[in-house]
Formats: structure tokens, sequence, C-alpha cells
């Protein structure tokens, strides 16, 4: 095993634990905490994948603002009391569950075995381009222009929306 | 499972982490500077090590000179017993801290309670190793350059590894379960996001110009320091000076210094998230607030202050001195940014939260935007004349606070009226206009 292969395992195992913790965790904060654990290990792997700049993006975009938020809202939602009650767990969800488990199950079988063949997985070489932020900006901003708008446009729209359903008419308190 | 996770590492055998490949490739991440391996893997070690050590001593001699400047300003003498002038001070503040009961309070949720000081503290150690302290130094016909880490999303990891800082602070806030510390927790989070936005964006003036200049690697810290050693003005802070303004700003409440200090006001908030901590877990977190506050000087130096470059001084002497010589420099700018930070907290009071928003959301954003446009639009139209842009930026900055702050007059709510108190309306409204 090369050092390589080493700290692809550790990744790999870190992120499989902190994705087992996010479910198996009874308290959301343990939760959120396991959850920024996963999304820290899949930086790793991409840091592995010579992706850094997708790697930085992960931990900024993630681990950073959105789980705070996601703390935000967590601890706003059950304040100084020990929430003990998980998730409802209705027979509508159990089924939902073991449809998608069984479907990400046969997607994973399915890579694994092709794997082995060497088809059906993507050579792990990312473009060469694509190595460098700059070279990332390029590709963005030329290849990829369509896209980009169109995602940049539907996050303007998010913004917009919370905008508008946060703000209120007129101050009436003050 | 595992066959598909042996073939992906497999599968990248050509880019192996120690042989070729990622630390070989000039566009990786770990750029070699043409280092063998083993020089590389010995410099290294030395050179942690060496940052390591003077960031800890760091936060000793920031804790003795905060306390002694403090005193000075306030025309009294501050500790001066322990040692000469009081150096040792902090020394014995450390066996203090080390001697005291490890308290945990019986309330609290055990295990965040103890995780959050390291990770408040982790994060803040972690932000150095990117920072170039110096040009470069050759033994041996070997040219080491002084930094630890010289990686190609430098500025990037630096943004990520310190948006981490806020967990600890949220954490410990949340485990302590008590009202005051998650009051001061959750301000801290609010603050730090909003001022996370402005940091992030009044940087990228300076990207722009250094990707023009240096090539495809602007992200590299190294980098953007050399491209301001070229000539004697060619410093970023004054080519992007509201862009420095805002991002000096937005890292004073990235460290929770005053006057951003709400996460820990002590008139309302006893201690605010570090209420219930005690010995060397509340130590964790007072260091952390000093080593955030020298990396995020350290890190102000390389990107606006001409990192280890002062006038061609860096330059004077032999390949040994000279490496010196620079690291002198950037350890001197730096210091002098760090009384800055001392000199700032006993000069401007704390910030109401309100204040605190605005100023965040309302003038330093559109700032930091208003620089990317300007300089972006400068810099095509001028043909990359420098003074234009730095003039432009400094026009833009002012147009936009001028703007902004005409709509907040214009659009102020209503005041309350308090008619038992004779006068105070006219008071008021003299004082907005």
């Amino acid at each position: 095993m090369n050092p390589e292969q080493i700290l692809f395992f550790v990744f790999g195992l870190l992120a499989l634990v902190g994705a087992i913790s996010v479910i198996s965790f009874r308290h959301p904060i343990y939760s959120a905490l396991a959850l920024i654990v996963t999304f820290f290990a899949q930086a790793g792997l991409f840091v592995l994948l010579g992706a850094h700049f997708v790697a930085a993006a992960q931990v900024i975009v993630y681990a950073g603002a959105i789980m705070v938020l996601f703390l935000f809202v967590i601890m706003l939602l059950n304040l100084g009391r020990r929430d003990r009650e998980g998730a409802p767990t209705g027979a509508k969800l159990k089924g939902i569950g073991i449809v998608l488990g069984i479907l990400f199950a046969a997607e994973g079988i399915y890579i694994a075995v092709n794997a082995r063949n060497g088809t059906a997985v993507a050579s792990a070489q990312p473009a060469p381009e694509a190595v460098t932020t700059y070279g990332i900006g390029e590709l963005l901003f030329s290849k990829y222009l369509l896209p980009f708008e169109v995602t940049s446009l539907i996050l303007l729209a998010a913004l917009i929306g919370v905008i508008v359903l946060v703000k209120r008419e007129k101050p009436t308190d003050n | 499972m595992m066959a598909a996770c042996d073939n992906v590492a497999s599968g990248s055998g050509k880019t192996m982490f120690f042989a070729e490949g990622a630390l070989s490739n000039p566009l990786g991440p770990y750029r070699r500077m043409g280092l063998p391996l083993n020089v590389l893997l010995l410099s290294s070690i030395v050179k942690i090590l060496i940052i390591a050590h003077l960031l800890l001593i760091g936060v000793m001699a920031m804790i003795w000179a905060e306390r002694r400047i403090s005193g000075w300003m306030q025309d009294r003498l501050g500790p001066n017993r322990v040692g000469f002038q009081g150096l040792l001070q902090p020394i014995a503040d450390g066996i203090k801290f080390l001697l005291k009961e490890d308290l945990i309070p019986n309330h609290v949720d055990k295990p965040l309670y103890v995780l959050a000081p390291a990770m408040l503290l982790i994060p803040a150690m972690l932000t150095i190793a990117v920072v170039p302290f110096g040009g470069s130094i050759e033994i041996a016909g070997h040219t080491i350059p002084l930094q630890i880490a010289d990686i190609n999303i430098g500025i990037l990891y630096i943004l990520a590894i310190t948006s981490l800082g806020v967990y600890g602070v949220v954490l410990g806030a949340w485990a302590s379960n008590n009202k005051y510390s998650l009051l001061g927790g959750l301000r801290s989070s609010a603050q730090m996001i909003s001022y996370e936005l402005t940091l992030g964006l009044a940087i990228i003036g300076v990207l722009m110009l250094t990707v023009v200049e240096q090539g495809g690697s602007a992200l590299s810290l190294r980098e953007i320091a050399k491209s301001q050693g070229k000539n004697l003005w060619n410093w970023n802070f004054l080519i992007h000076f509201p862009a420095f303004l805002a991002f000096t700003t937005a890292m004073f409440a990235e460290t929770n210094r005053l006057p951003f200090d709400l996460a820990e006001a002590e008139q309302e908030l006893v201690a605010g998230y570090h209420t219930e901590y005690s010995s060397m877990k509340f130590a964790m977190f007072f260091m952390a607030e000093y080593m955030n506050m020298i990396v995020g000087s350290a890190v102000t130096v390389t990107l606006f202050l001409g990192g280890w470059h002062f006038f061609g001084l860096e330059n004077v002497g032999g390949p040994i001195l000279s490496g010196l010589i620079s690291f002198g420099i950037f350890f001197a700018k730096t210091a002098i940014f760090l009384f800055v930070f001392i000199w700032v907290r006993w000069t401007l009071p704390r910030f109401r939260y309100d204040q605190l928003m605005n100023l965040g959301w309302k003038f330093l954003l559109p700032v930091a935007l208003s620089s990317i446009v300007v300089t972006g639009f400068l810099w095509v139209t001028t043909d990359g004349n420098k003074l234009l842009i730095g003039i432009g930026n400094v026009v833009a900055a002012f147009i936009v606070i001028s703007v902004v702050g005409g709509l907040l007059v214009m659009n102020k709510p209503p005041e309350v009226s308090t008619p038992e108190i004779a006068g105070l309306d006219t008071l008021e409204s003299e004082g907005s206009s």
C-alpha cells in the first residue's frame, strides 16, 4: 500500500463512519456534527483525486456556510431541552427508505462490478485544464457558460424568494 | 465496494502521493519547488516545528503586549512584576491555568463541552500552514521557500479553515447549556456568517490583478506576495484601498475582537460562550483568540501589505541573510498590525447589534462588491493602469457609501416620540441629519 491508498482508506472510512453516525445519533446536533465529518472526509478524497478547488469549495460551502445555518436551525428548534424524539417513523417513510436503500445498494454493486472490468468508472485523472482554479474558471466561462449562468439564476431566484418570504410589509412596532 | 475502492486508488496510480504526481506536478496541490523528497520532508518538519512554536510564543507575547499596551493607553502600569517588565506574566498565567481544577459542570453536554475549545484552537493553528513568512533560504544548494505548504488554493484554504472556527464557539455555547452562553454563541455565528462574505469578496480584486500578472496560480499566497515586490508602490492596499479596509474590518469581526466582541460582551452576557469554562479549557479559547489575531495579521500582511517585501531590503545580503531579513520584515509588519489590533480595542467602543449588521451588510459588502466591478472594468478599459484602478476604487467606494447612507437616512423608520422628555425629538433629529 502506498501512502495515497492509506489516505484513501482513512478518508473513505471516516466518510462512511460519519455518514452512518448522521442517521444513528439520536440528537440532531450530533448528527449535524457527524455530517461535517463526512463532508470533511469527502474533501480529503477530492484532494487525493487532484481536485483541490472542489475540495476547498466543499469545505467552504458545506462544512462552512450550510452547516452553520443547519446548527442555527437545530438550536432554535430545540432550545435547551434534550429532544430524544427521532424523526417521524411512519410506514410511508420506511417504504421510501427501503426503496432508496435498494437503489443505492444496486448502484454500488453495479459500480463495483464494472470497476473490476474497468469500464463503468471514469478515469480518476481530472481533465488537465480542470486542475487549477484558473483552469476551472476558464472552463466555467467558456465551455460550461450556459449551465453556469443557469445555476446562478436559480440561486438568484432562491435568494429573492427568501427575501420576499422574510420581508415584513411595514415595521409596525417601531 | 472494496473492489471499487481498490480500483479508484490504483486507477490514479500515476499520481502517487509521494512518488510523482501530486508532489511533482507544477500545477498540483503542493509545489515541490524542485526539491528532492528527503530535503522537502526534512525542511518541512523543521519549518513546522519553528512556526508552530513561534505561534505559541507569539500568543504569549501578545497576551503580555496587550496587557501592557492597554495599561499604557489607560495611564496605568499593567503587569510588571513577574520577570523583567512582567515578561514572564503569561507563563505564570499558564501555570495557573494548568494547576486549576479542570471543572466540568453537571449541566453541560459533556462530549461537546470538551470538544469545543479544541475545535476553535485547531483551525486557528492550521491556517498558518499556507502563509509565506519570508522569501527563501539557500542551504547546501537547495532553495528552501520560507513557507510550510505552498498550496495552489492557498487563499481558499484559509477561507475554508477559518470558517470552521465558528463551530468551536457555537458548540461551546450550546454545550454549556446556559442561556448567556447560547446567546453569545448565536450572536457570534450570525456575525461570522455575515462578515465571511465581505472577507471573501474583498480579496477578489487582489486575486484578479495577481492572476493577470503571475499567470494561473493567483490563489497561492506566495504568488500574491511576490506580485507586490516588483516595484516600490505595488502593495495591494494602495491599489485596493477600500477592499483593504473592508477586509481588515471583516477580520476584526471574525476574530471576535473589540469593537466586534458582542459574543462575549461582559455587561450583557457574563462572558458569552466561554462563561462555563475554566482552567485550561478556557485558556484554549483564550489562546485561540490571540492565535486568530496573529494569523489574521499575517494573512493581511501577505495579501495587502507586500508580504516580506520592503523596498528591496529583502534582497540585501547573501542567500541565507536575505532570507532571514525577509522573515524579519514579515515579522515586523505582522507585529505592527497586531499593535493596531490593540490600538483599535481602546479606540472604538463596542457596536450595538443592529449597527454591526448594518455595517456588515449595507456598507462593507457593497464596498467589496464595487471593488470587484471597478477593478475589472478599469483593468480592461485603462490597459492595466494601477494608479487609475486605485483612484477608481476609492471613488467607487465613496459613491457606494454615500448612496447607501443616503438611502438609509431617507428610509429611516419614524422615531418613537417621547413627549415626557422635552426637547429629545429635536436632539435626535439633529443627531441623525
